[in-house]
């Protein structure tokens, strides 16, 4: 499952680039503070939690957004940070409780890092989190 | 287009359309600019195997770059896997790294995220991860098809044969065969796993692989390793992580006790016998054998194993019928099987 925009609602975006940045000063404080303290979010602009069991793959030390390293330690946790569980072994395991439990299985493209510290649901409604990397 | 004169006799993909099971090889890549180094390690290993592995800064140590030692085993009339890892190199030098290599022929590439620094020599340098492995296997496959990232078109198109590899044996264990797929998806061509000890979890990950058809769809080695001590042994338990080493498997090196021609023969012993065990799994083409710095093994495990490589039944024949050999090889497909 992947979040669609109405075009018609993208292209109104697109067209009036001013008022999407209004929107996204007023909106932006309450994004982060929001997911920071419900995610741990990083700001990547390109939110894809509802792909990755709702948790933010960002908390990776090595930023992987399709799956988890080979070098998960034997009791789940982060090779690079030791008492840490692994964000991958969270997110496989959160994302069976969810409807849309395939999402995991979508390629993740390459982020776009001119989009990272923007708000990533004006993003959404621009369409310009769907970048074109692999 | 000129091409550099290589002495290159069975192609990895040649030998995966063979019908001998597929051997590679990792060696320690080039420690320091002594290139013969690298040629001593490649000399050891070349008659036993159908391509070498060459890592790229493994455990994030810095080495000599890999395009650099692949061209000395090529030199050596060795096929180069190249190691391309994504923790020292953004998008932009991952497309000219593969450009480059391609250039100079050295077309088999494992696509890694690779070993993250802060267990290396320079913990405090700036970590990449621009993509992640996935996103690199399909990087060289836009460019495999004759375009950069950016959609600019290459002309003509780099001649690519990327792999990638699977950890079986790090949680989450029901997520590995998934993310297997994901990778055949993203464009793998071939498939090297971490290395074996625990064979019966190998064997469940396999059944799952098998269900999803993805042996089907590409060549898939199993890696296997030599232990040298049963200190060795702990060290990987302990220390390596994505690792799992059985409490068997480092007991039986411990009995072996510290002679070392007695433990390096417990170590040989177990190695093979784990061969043997995986080639009762359907769905392998061949083995990874990763000697870690031990490359004089690696006639010994052939030799004890069995292992016949594609370029090996070759070794006898004189130079020049070898190109027609490999053309041969190269026009009878056959299904790939252990």
């Amino acid at each position: 499952m992947s979040i669609s925009v109405p075009a018609p609602v993208r292209g109104f975006f697109l067209r009036h680039p001013g008022l999407s940045r209004a929107l996204e000063i007023v909106i932006l404080p309450f994004e982060t503070a929001g997911k920071k303290l419900a995610f741990g979010c990083k700001m990547c602009g390109q939110c894809i939690l509802h792909e990755t069991g709702m948790t933010c793959p960002m908390g990776c030390p090595k930023t992987l957004r399709n799956g988890p390293c080979g070098g998960v330690r034997m009791n789940g946790h982060c090779e690079v940070v030791p008492e840490m569980m692994c964000v991958w072994v969270k997110a496989e395991r959160r994302s069976r409780w969810l409807p849309w439990r395939g999402a995991i299985l979508k390629i993740q493209p390459g982020l776009d890092w001119s989009l990272s510290g923007r708000s990533a649901w004006i993003n959404v409604l621009s369409g310009h989190h769907e970048s074109e990397a692999p | 287009m000129t091409r550099l004169p290589q002495p290159f006799i069975v192609r990895l993909d040649a030998a995966f359309r063979s019908g001998p099971p597929v051997v590679t090889c990792e060696i320690a890549a080039g420690d320091g600019a002594d290139p013969d180094d690298v040629i001593r390690r490649a000399r050891l290993v070349r008659d036993h195997v159908d391509a070498v592995n060459v890592p790229d800064n493994t455990a994030g140590v810095v080495h000599m770059a890999a395009w650099a030692a692949s061209i000395l085993l090529a030199r050596e009339g060795v096929d180069p896997i190249m190691h391309l890892t994504c923790r020292d190199r953004n998008r932009m030098a991952l497309q000219s790294d593969l450009l480059g290599a391609a250039a100079l022929g050295v077309r088999n590439i494992l696509c890694l995220t690779g070993d993250h620094m802060v267990h290396g020599d320079h913990p405090g340098a700036k970590p990449v991860f621009d993509l992640d492995s996935l996103q690199l296997l399909g990087l060289a496959d836009v460019l495999r098809h004759g375009r950069y990232l950016s959609g600019r078109e290459i002309k003509p198109a780099p001649d690519l044969f990327p792999g990638a590899t699977e950890n079986p044996f790090a949680p989450p264990y029901d997520f590995r065969p998934l993310r297997l797929q994901k990778k055949v998806e993203a464009g793998a061509r071939f498939i090297q796993t971490q290395i074996t000890f625990n064979v019966e979890r190998f064997a469940a990950f396999m059944a799952r692989v098998r269900d999803l058809g993805l042996d089907q769809r590409v060549p898939i080695l199993a890696g296997v390793a030599p232990l040298r001590s049963a200190r060795a042994a702990r060290y990987m338990r302990e220390r390596v992580p994505g690792m799992e080493v059985p409490e068997d498997i480092v007991r039986r090196m411990e009995q072996a006790g510290s002679e070392r021609t007695r433990r390096e023969e417990e170590g040989i012993r177990i190695c093979v016998e784990t061969i043997e065990r995986l080639r009762e799994i359907r769905g392998l083409a061949g083995f990874h054998l990763m000697p870690i710095h031990w490359e004089e093994a690696v006639s010994e495990i052939s030799a004890r194993a069995r292992l016949m490589p594609a370029r090996a039944s070759l070794a006898a024949v004189p130079a020049i019928v070898r190109d027609d050999a490999a053309d041969a090889l190269h026009n009878r497909p056959r299904e790939h099987r252990a």
